[in-house]
């Protein structure tokens, strides 16, 4: 059943050009693999026609009816360049860091010029079509910026583009929530974020704001101190062992109590909530990044005389922030699946809205529909955003020394 | 990770690391008490705003609502009674579904190394497919999308007239003891004394002559073979299948899972199963080349590495992140409140919002899940203690 040695060598071989070879040596080499494979054929056989059918005769016209809603939620229509604008930030710095750290330009390049002809030719309006055909150029030009940049000064350039992103969070949240009086960028509250800009928004913030206090609750788990200890690690194992889901409701239910002069929005609880919750796991991943800190950096570090703040600053934190990067992204992927919960205690996020478009007695009954397209879109971030890390992995040499 | 620099007995006060260290903690303490000091004076006056008192007398008075299965309940007992009901269902949901998981985590993780092209395809579009998108999202679909689309119970989807699908759950034949069972049970007991003699013998085998005696494999064949023989040497089957059969409005005998529970459950194994299975493939992958290469030129045959060679070790690998897959399981479990099964939180919930007691509410259930972890790891870690590799 299981490969001896576990080698790709059997697909990968030369004799992949031989079709009649490869099914025999891929499906049918031992009598019990011809079973399973008979099997499963006779398996996918009965049920894709089904599928395909179903598929066929589905009513997707709720899904495009709805889709702005599903995407943006109750955001007013007439700000909505303010969303795309984000985006358009976004993906240029993603544009930017691919070709600082020599992103394939085929892929890059392709993919934009792929997006463009799909934005194109799609069934888009025209703002739409705009904004998204200027992101493309937005990708592809900040790639070949990069590229320039990094060539003419790379260790600047990529410090430069570090702080870019640390600085296009504060400035995305200023775009989306605006300010009130005024006249450009008018205030529009959390309350009326939603769909999936709500579920990005409760993601990232969650991370972005857990990271510091990980690190802090790592460290004093680390302690010498017992008290300082302690307190850590109870926090710690309290969170991690209790469910995501009582931890939002007691954000909804006791943070009035907690808090009676404040009348804080329901949108802001949450992301509380997730962040305490997302900070003790978060604490654990660094602190698997601290263990493997060799002893005897530390150590150098006395030697050449850096004190302890600058030890931890200059020398253990670089080498275990740099080592836990892709189990960061392990977590920012789970959070990001994570923030459906809060659709079970009222807000309107990807699947908080989907479920109210399905209310709606115009498209009663199109469960399935919707689900599929909603989990789709999980689908699509979540494996993207895993496969990106696996090539973060490897691009950093980690588990290779 | 602060450094102690030995700065001697006659240094200044302020400079002495130990003292710090005692002066920082204090401080650290303080903060604390502080902090949970201005959380409870906010909490009282916020409660009292609410007409609010915090006791834990609530839980002997009458609940008053329904719930719909679970242990013997009827609406006129206590609040605390309803909370156990929850529990045990959180429990039964959480058994089954650890046993199930575990079945389909391995069949798939041991599929996503099989040899056979399209088995390992199929695998890898499962495992992506329930890794990546939100276990609400899964559950809500089955739910809505699928168990209450099943046709009504008259047109019931049936499996070889055993089984039964309808929109009121899954029906399944119930094994019921007949006459001869405790005969049959006894024949049992003898079977795992004597499996257990033979695991004891093929143990001393093995040891004394330094050659794997499969002492498992042999007590596990002694206690099959005799359980198999022994059922079919009795004049009637001991345990016979009472099949659940559509009597009026609905299915009688046999047993029958809610819609809410057969969806909870569906959803759970086909999550935590994709779960499972990264980490099986993971901790057999994760097995160096030169153990198979070793074991081979041994002359073990491929079944035989697996199992004396690769499995020990990988077994050692694999169960401490599969625990804390079960302990997901059953925090997921709190998902149900999304489609109305009453577990323990939903009750909960329910509780809360009739009482108004949030606080002592949420102390139970936050209580009741840490000690289910609490519990797992004690297990996990007289488990670890148990099987340490022995550095050599």
């Amino acid at each position: 059943m299981v490969r001896p040695v576990p080698a790709t060598t059997a697909t990968t071989s030369p004799e992949t050009a031989n079709p009649i070879r490869w099914i025999r040596k891929n499906l049918f080499n031992t009598w019990y693999n011809s079973l399973l494979t008979v099997a499963a054929v006779a398996a996918l056989a009965a049920l894709a026609p089904r599928l395909a059918r179903w598929a066929w005769h589905a009513d997707w016209a709720v899904v495009s009816a709805n889709m702005t809603l599903l995407l943006t939620g109750t955001y007013p229509r007439d700000q909505l360049w303010r969303l795309w604008a984000a985006l358009l930030t976004v993906m240029s710095l993603f544009g930017l860091s691919a070709g600082a750290w020599r992103g394939n330009p085929r892929r890059w390049i392709g993919a934009a010029a792929v997006a463009a002809m799909l934005a194109t030719t799609g069934p888009f309006q025209a703002p739409a079509r705009g904004w998204l055909l200027g992101t493309c150029a937005g990708v592809a030009a900040g790639f070949m910026l990069g590229r320039g940049l990094t060539a003419w000064r790379r260790a600047l350039w990529r410090r430069v583009l570090v702080a870019l992103w640390v600085v296009s969070v504060p400035w995305i949240y200023l775009l989306l929530h605006g300010w009130a009086g005024s006249s450009w960028l008018p205030r529009v509250g959390p309350s009326a974020w939603g769909g999936l800009t709500l579920t990005l928004v409760l993601a990232i913030v969650g991370i972005v704001a857990s990271f510091p206090l990980g690190i802090l609750l790592a460290l004093g788990r680390r302690s010498r101190l017992p008290a300082i200890r302690w307190v850590c690690t109870a926090y710690i194992e309290c969170v991690r062992g209790v469910p995501l889901i009582s931890i939002l409701f007691m954000a909804q239910v006791l943070l009035p109590i907690f808090l009676p002069d404040y009348r804080i929005e329901h949108v802001v609880r949450a992301m509380v909530g997730i962040t305490l919750f997302s900070a003790a796991y978060m604490a654990e991943n660094v602190r698997g990044g601290l263990q493997g800190v060799p002893r005897g950096q530390i150590e150098a570090a006395h030697a050449l005389g850096l004190n302890g703040i600058q030890t931890l600053a200059l020398i253990v934190l670089p080498q275990a922030l740099r080592a836990v990067l892709p189990a960061i992204v392990g977590q920012f992927i789970s959070l990001l699946k994570d923030t459906s919960l809060v659709a079970v205690v009222g807000l309107l996020e990807l699947l908080g809205i989907a479920r109210s478009v399905l209310a709606n007695p115009t498209w009663l009954g199109r469960q399935a529909e919707v689900y599929l397209f909603v989990a789709m879109v999980y689908f699509i971030f979540s494996f993207s955003m895993s496969s990106a890390s696996r090539r973060l992995e490897r691009a950093l040499g980690l588990g290779e020394r | 990770m602060a450094v102690q620099l030995s700065t001697g007995r006659r240094g200044a006060l302020w400079r002495d690391a130990r003292v710090l260290a005692v002066a920082g903690q204090i401080v650290f303490v303080l903060a604390i008490v502080l902090l949970a000091a201005l959380a409870y004076a906010n909490m009282m006056r916020g409660l009292e705003r609410l007409g609010l008192r915090l006791q834990l007398g609530f839980l002997s008075l009458e609940a008053g609502f329904g719930i719909s299965e679970g242990i013997a309940y009827n609406p006129g007992d206590s609040y605390g009674r309803a909370f156990v009901v929850g529990v045990v269902n959180t429990l039964r949901v959480s058994v089954a579904g650890i046993i199930l998981a575990t079945v389909v985590g391995l069949l798939v993780g041991i599929g996503r190394l099989s040899s056979n092209w399209l088995i390992r395809f199929l695998s890898t579009v499962y495992v992506e497919t329930f890794r990546n998108t939100p276990l609400l999202l899964q559950l809500i679909f089955w739910y809505t999308g699928v168990i209450l689309k099943l046709p009504p119970v008259r047109q019931s989807l049936s499996v070889a007239d055993r089984v039964y699908l309808n929109q009121r759950g899954v029906f399944l034949p119930r094994p019921v003891p007949s006459e001869t069972f405790a005969l049959w049970a006894w024949t049992l007991v003898a079977c795992v004394a004597a499996a257990a003699a033979v695991y004891a013998w093929r143990r001393r085998v093995a040891l004394r002559e330094d050659r794997p005696g499969f002492p498992f494999a042999a007590a596990a064949g002694v206690l099959v073979a005799g359980a198999a023989i022994s059922w079919f040497a009795l004049p009637s089957a001991p345990l016979e299948w009472q099949v659940p059969v559509l009597q009026g409005f609905n299915f009688r005998g046999g047993i029958q899972l809610s819609p809410e529970f057969a969806a909870l459950l569906l959803g759970l194994v086909l999550y935590t199963g994709a779960f499972i299975a990264e980490v099986v493939r993971g901790g057999i992958q994760s097995i160096p080349k030169g153990q198979w290469e070793a074991a081979q030129s041994l002359g073990l045959r491929p079944g035989m590495t697996m199992y004396l060679v690769i499995l020990p070790q990988a077994l050692r690998i694999i169960i401490p992140p599969v625990t804390s897959q079960y302990l997901n399981l059953v925090k997921n479990s709190s998902l149900s409140t999304a489609i109305g099964f009453p577990d323990m939180f939903n009750i909960g919930v329910t509780i809360m919002n009739q009482t108004g007691q949030s606080l002592p509410v949420f102390g139970l259930i936050m209580a009741t899940y840490l000690s289910f972890s609490l519990v797992t790891a004690l297990i996990m870690n007289w488990y670890n203690r148990r099987f340490r590799l022995v550095e050599r």
